[in-house]
């Protein structure tokens, strides 16, 4: 802790002994600065997919439906003999057959106000609720082929198992080129951080003559990669995040792409950054340092 | 003998740099509080010699000592701090071109940690004895070459090591210079410390006869004499 403390408040007089290096200075801003803004968006890209799939699944597996096709005189009692399946069916929250009214409400749009119902072959519908665990859809529609056989389970899967996959991988890839973006970040400063290591040989033999320890050596270099990383990356992630913030607002027109921001606590997050990128800088130079001062010996 | 006693001791040390044997079987110690010049014709490794002895080289032959530790053995924390416990005064001198010779002179402290600012009196004080003291914050590169070798000579003892080791401190001032360094290397001796001189410079060694009871060791030949009183 001590260490730490001392690597941020540090010593002025320490902090000269290694002359400032121009252009690795200005490599490590530039490399953190730029992975921190990339970094912003991966991370509103994964959060927000994260929030799609989780609010597609959420809405879609709850509600399925089970159409009943039948010939007028056995719909009353292939509905009643459904609704018994599905209340024997582990898994279903609840089902109930729509009114006639219901059914009627669904269909104006396309029929109009008063749709003689009766008159029309259209089948009953019965809303089924999935409880938490879900049922088994397969097994069900077996019992229902076996038992009822107009009806119908249509329970959305078709279509919404691919589109809440796709919102899952879009979080998995935003996760993953998180990881890169880290690790890029950690191959250029460890290449910096060599090289101001190589630029500056001759200081570290008379540091070394005049009886300077490794770890102090190393501590000069540590400590500046490390805040500018701090630094680079700070200013990356304010000016991402200030891209992201200038995003259209999230509609229901727009989709997913108007809602690829932060949300509430979201905004947080990418304060984290600086504080990783500092970190991964630190462990970066620290290795590269001991490694380098290692040869030199 | 007072072996286990000396600061410096070799023991049958030989060295060579890949080819020949540069010097076997050398064998020497050096009593606390002594003063030793060390001389021989250039190129016969009186560097090579001094740097044995505080632990930049490693004998390939035979057992260098400091304080009573093998070097050979010292991992190399303990040669951080057997670094500040002989002063060096190398023969380019070696300083951070980038810093002001206070602050080179100052860089002992600074990298053993101790903070400048209880210093500032002693270094004061360090830099007028050298005579530095309107020069402290020249950039070594604007020095002359007496300037560069007192500053070297006050950055060797600001720790106050027990051991001043100087690879010819008068190679490159006039006999004036090399005078007023020959005194200050002189009242460092009075002061207890043992001091190691390589020069060729005879005329040094005569004049420090007059000043201290100085011996005189020789590489020639690959070997290490005792030099007789009559030089
Ligand atoms: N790093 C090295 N690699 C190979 N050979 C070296 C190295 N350093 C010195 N030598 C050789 O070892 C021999 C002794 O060198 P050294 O510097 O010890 O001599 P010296 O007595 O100090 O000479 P001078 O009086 O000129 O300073 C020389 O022939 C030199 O060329
Ligand atoms: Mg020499």
């Amino acid at each position: 802790m001590s260490a730490f403390r001392k690597l941020i408040v540090g010593d002025a007089q320490a902090d000269r002994v290694v002359p400032p290096s121009g252009f690795t200075a200005q490599l490590t801003l530039f490399a953190a600065g730029a992975m921190a803004f990339l970094c912003v968006f991966a991370l509103a890209l994964s959060l927000a997919s994260g929030r799609v799939a989780h609010r597609w699944s959420e809405e879609l597996a709850r509600a399925a439906t089970l159409r009943i096709n039948a010939p007028a005189e056995q719909r009353a009692a292939q509905t009643e003999a459904a609704l018994e399946i599905l209340r024997q069916t582990p898994g279903v929250a609840s089902a109930r057959a729509l009114s006639s009214d219901e059914q009627a409400a669904l269909l104006a749009p396309w029929f109009g106000a008063d749709v003689p119902l009766d008159t029309l072959p259209v089948p009953q519908l019965i809303e089924v609720t999935e409880a938490d665990i879900g049922y088994d859809a397969t097994g069900l529609r077996l019992r229902l082929q076996a038992e009822v056989p107009g009806a119908v389970l249509d329970d959305h899967t078709r279509w919404r198992r691919p589109l809440v996959d796709a919102a899952i991988a879009l979080r998995r890839l935003g996760v993953v080129s998180i990881v890169l973006i880290g690790g890029a970040m950690a191959a250029m400063i460890t290449l910096a951080a060599n090289a101001a290591l190589a630029a500056n040989a001759q200081v570290i033999e008379v540091l070394r003559l005049v009886g300077a320890q490794d770890s102090y050596i190393a501590q000069a270099f540590v400590r500046r990669f490390t805040l500018r990383a701090l630094s680079g990356a700070a200013v990356g992630m304010v000016l991402g995040m200030i891209g992201v913030w200038l995003m259209p607002e999230a509609s229901q027109e727009g989709g997913f792409l108007t809602g690829l921001g932060f949300q509430g606590w979201g905004w947080l997050l990418p304060l984290v950054i600086p504080l990783v990128s500092a970190l991964v800088a630190f462990v970066a130079t620290t290795r590269a340092a001991r490694k380098r001062l290692g040869d030199l010996a | 003998m007072h072996w286990g006693l000396d600061v410096i001791e070799l023991e049958d040390v030989g060295y060579n740099y890949g080819g020949g044997a540069l010097f076997s079987n050398l064998s020497v110690q050096l009593a606390p509080g002594s003063f030793y010049f060390l001389t021989g014709p250039s190129g016969a490794g009186k560097t090579t010699l001094l740097k044995l002895c505080y632990g930049a080289l490693t004998p390939t032959t035979g057992r260098v000592r400091a304080f009573n530790m093998d070097v050979r053995g010292l991992d190399r924390d303990q040669m951080a701090y057997l670094r500040r416990r002989i002063g060096v005064v190398h023969q380019d001198c070696r300083f951070l071109d980038h810093l002001p010779v206070v602050e080179n002179i100052a860089l002992p402290l600074t990298v053993s940690g101790r903070g400048l600012q209880n210093e500032q009196g002693n270094l004061q004080e360090l830099m007028t004895w050298v005579g530095l003291s309107e020069r402290r914050d020249a950039l070594p590169p604007e020095l002359s070459g007496g300037e560069r070798q007192r500053a070297a000579l006050a950055r060797a003892v600001i720790l106050s090591p027990d051991v001043i080791i100087a690879d010819e401190p008068t190679g490159n001032v006039d006999w004036e210079m090399s005078q007023r360094l020959l005194r200050l290397l002189v009242e460092l001796n009075h002061m207890g410390k043992t001091i190691l001189v390589a020069t060729h410079d005879m005329s040094l060694i005569r004049a420090a006869k007059n000043q201290v009871q100085a011996r005189v060791l020789r590489i020639s030949n690959r070997q290490l004499q005792l030099a007789g009183a009559d030089l």
